[in-house]
């Protein structure tokens, strides 16, 4: 019944997942359909785990995401795929950057990070496409634009022209940052 | 237009649209944008009250002036507001006055979960609940006609997904209603015992005018479906509803939270075989409908505790939930931390490093009470460290008051941290105050405030000078430190703690996320000095990690403070 696109834009405070969600939901917006985007601000922001909802079709209703629902996780840090796996559909993706940042459990020495995370997943179904954003980042010219690296690669699951997509992102960011901001883009839909 | 925008972002275009000319607020997640957007209309004077209780006081006066007012604050700060917000309801308003209180279920930003619909109730203020952010643009200016209509300030009711949640708006043009000219009114505004006597019998007529309309607004909606379930709902709990059962149901859907309607609930319940309510923390719909002696189910399903969804709402009514599949293996938390740079590490670190009792407050500095630091005793409210911290010394003495602090950042100070000190100066503990200013507002997103020097739109604004205002009100030792600079940190403690007689320390260093403080070059972790001992990771700084035997440094995140390299006795930490 429910014919509505769930997309979950996971990470780390800070990370800037949320101007990921702003650009989808301008996109999706211009694209024709019923949108909503559930966001965190305040204290969890903080470099804590972050989540943000993006849901679109013909008439959405609840703002979030529940288990079992999303088509697609977004992951700005692997450990966060992981974290929020079971919100995957069974034929749900994951899209995530391989950069690993250490939750304050792990650097106070209480535990370890997790190991062979993708694997794991994968062992349990989950289709992943798994990218070192980071890296595709600095390449374009800045650590910051991890978001538009995954954004690019989410873009290859979607048909939706590539001008639109670019109108989005020029809405979105300022514009002394647009150029590294699209050849962030372009390297993460490569 | 069509647009896609914040619920906080849709209440200020409805006060746009419905003419607000003056709103007066105190940032609080979830509620703090609903101001930021208001700033950016030039057609509306906005500003940063120091805290709520002054906020809704500024919108009665405007409204007192015949003028369109607002004050916004998030669930707690209309504990702080309720003074004015109970006598405001005898009062009523000049032009319409609307107040709107953001509510934080499961408490992503908040210390407590309270549901503030009783204040609706208590107050005998009517209160609107908008579930969208179409609504909340519509409710924000049918808020303001009722506030007129009625001669009663009005209660908007927002949550952390209504506030927080984006969805599509249609947007209209401003059009200022009329202004009334002020006319002096002592019956009506001078609440004098035998003025307040005459108003209160208003107030009570003016409700059963409220049921009354209750019972034929628009906003309080019968969507009939299927009559084998009939839904009572309201806010975000509709749409996990809709989303649940579509026409598979019938729903009335309340937009008004107080006063409810009672024929309108009494011929929703005889037409639905079950009829259930569906509402987040509180039985407040539900009590309401047995009050009026309608059968309903609802907390005996329903938790009374955190948010919702559509997963909780299908469940509890008996549909089958296909989660999906989980790690079979613990994921460390990600627990909120201070930033990396952030000067209250520093701060915090010394305060462990001489076991303090850290009577503690609102802000990002509450974290402190994280691992690996753990420096905070206690968090209640905002201004409660000092007043704490004087009824702690009182209780122990001596013993207490050599190694007791408050920490209190400088917004929370100006917001109510300053009675508590005069209480100090005034009845005389030996107390130790320490003032983390940050030169802004931090954990809201960075707001202005009486400390900083620049209003809500980035203007010149008086400010107020922390030192002078502490010795003014009779604290005669005042020093200031870089708690970036562990050394002078530890030094002033102890001398302060140490000291007898008040003292208030200043820990002065601006926000490191702040646009006007340059990032210094990121430090690095040389690996033929670095012998693994840990001691910079004491400070618990989510740019260092542990990797292969040695402490490494996250380039990306490192601003260079060099707190950390403080506590390196090997020099292993140098500049890139």
């Amino acid at each position: 019944m429910n014919k509505t696109t769930n997309i979950m834009i996971v990470g780390v405070g800070g990370q800037g997942t949320l101007l990921a969600s702003k650009t989808l939901g301008k996109l999706l917006l211009s694209e024709g359909y019923d949108v909503k985007v559930s966001e965190v601000h305040g204290m969890s922001q903080r470099g804590g785990s972050v989540v943000t909802y993006v849901r679109f079709g013909e008439k959405v209703y609840s703002p979030i995401i529940d288990k079992g629902e999303a088509d697609y996780i977004v992951s700005f840090e692997k450990l966060e795929a992981a974290r929020w796996l079971e919100y995957l559909r069974p034929d749900g993706r994951i899209i995530t950057n391989l950069h690993e940042t250490d939750p304050m459990p792990v650097i106070t020495g209480a535990m370890e990070y997790p190991k062979d995370l993708v694997k794991k997943m994968e062992a349990l179904g989950a289709e992943i496409d798994a990218i070192d954003a980071l890296e595709l980042a600095e390449e374009a010219g800045s650590s910051k634009a991890v978001n538009l690296v995954l954004m690019g690669r989410l873009s290859k699951y979607f048909d939706i022209s590539e001008d639109a997509w670019m109108k989005a992102i020029e809405a979105c960011v300022p514009p002394k940052f647009l150029e590294l901001n699209k050849k962030a883009f372009a390297l993460g839909k490569k | 237009m069509k647009e896609l925008m914040l619920g906080n972002a849709a209440v200020a275009r409805g006060l746009y649209e419905a003419g607000c000319q003056v709103v007066s607020s105190y940032p609080g997640t979830p509620s703090t944008e609903i101001t930021e957007e208001c700033a950016k209309f030039d057609e509306i004077y906005c500003e940063w009250a120091p805290n709520e209780k002054v906020a809704v006081e500024v919108a009665f006066g405007a409204s007192l002036a015949g003028k369109r007012s607002f004050a916004a604050m998030k669930h707690v700060g209309l504990n702080v507001a309720a003074d004015p917000v109970f006598t405001m309801s005898y009062t009523g308003v000049g032009g319409g006055c609307v107040i709107a209180v953001a509510d934080d279920p499961a408490m992503h930003s908040s210390q407590n979960e309270q549901d503030s619909r009783h204040y609706a109730r208590a107050s005998k203020i009517p209160m609107l609940e908008p579930s969208d952010s179409a609504e909340s643009l519509e409710f924000t200016k049918l808020a303001m006609e009722l506030s007129e209509k009625y001669d009663t300030p009005v209660l908007l009711k927002m949550c952390t997904r209504v506030s927080h949640s984006q969805s599509v708006v249609e947007t209209s043009e401003r059009v200022v209603p009329e202004a009334q000219p002020y006319k002096k009114n002592i019956q009506k505004y001078v609440m004098l015992p035998g003025n307040a006597k005459k108003r209160h019998p208003v107030v009570e007529q003016r409700t059963l005018d409220l049921i009354e309309y209750a019972e034929t607004a628009d906003i309080n909606r019968v969507e009939m479906g299927d009559a084998s379930l009939g839904i009572i709902t309201s806010s975000t709990s509709y749409q996990y509803a809709k989303e649940v059962f579509g026409e598979k149901a019938s729903i009335l859907k309340l937009g008004m939270a107080w006063p409810m309607p009672v024929q309108k609930i009494k011929d929703f319940a005889s037409k639905v075989d079950r009829l259930v309510v569906i509402e987040e923390l509180d039985p407040f719909i539900e009590e309401h409908c047995e009050a009026l002696g309608i059968k309903v189910e609802g907390k005996d399903i329903f938790p009374m505790i955190g948010e919702f969804s559509q997963n909780l709402v299908a469940e509890k009514l008996g549909h089958q939930i296909d989660a999906g599949n989980k790690l079979d293996e613990e994921i460390p938390l990600r627990p909120p931390v201070m930033c990396p740079g952030c000067p209250h590490r520093g701060l915090f670190f010394t305060l462990k490093r001489n076991r303090c009792n850290v009577l503690g407050d609102i802000g990002c500095y509450t974290l402190g009470a994280a691992a690996p630091l753990n420096a905070m005793d206690s968090t209640l409210c905002m201004g409660a460290s000092i007043s704490g911290l004087h009824g702690f010394n009182k209780a122990l003495g001596e013993e207490a008051e050599k190694n007791s602090v408050a920490v209190i950042g400088d917004s929370t100070f100006m917001h109510s941290g300053m009675t508590g000190l005069a209480n100090i100066a005034y009845n005389q503990s030996n107390s130790t105050v320490i003032i983390l200013d940050n030169s802004i507002t931090g954990m809201t997103g960075h707001q202005h405030n009486p400390t900083t020097g620049y209003t809500i739109k980035g203007e010149p604004a008086g400010k107020i000078d922390l030192e002078a205002l502490c010795r003014a009100m009779g604290i005669n030792r005042v020093t200031v430190v870089d708690p970036y600079n562990l050394k002078e940190t530890n030094e002033a403690l102890k001398e302060e703690l140490a000291a007898e007689e008040p003292s208030v320390i200043i820990s002065r260093r601006p926000c490191v996320l702040l646009k006007s403080v340059k990032p210094q070059p990121p430090l690095n972790i040389n690996p033929t000095k670095c012998v693994g001992c840990k001691a910079c990771m004491n400070i618990g700084c989510p740019s260092i990690s542990f990797r292969k035997g040695q402490c490494v440094v996250d380039h990306t995140t490192c601003v260079g403070c060099g707190v950390c390299k403080q506590l390196c006795a090997y020099n292993a930490i140098e500049e890139a």
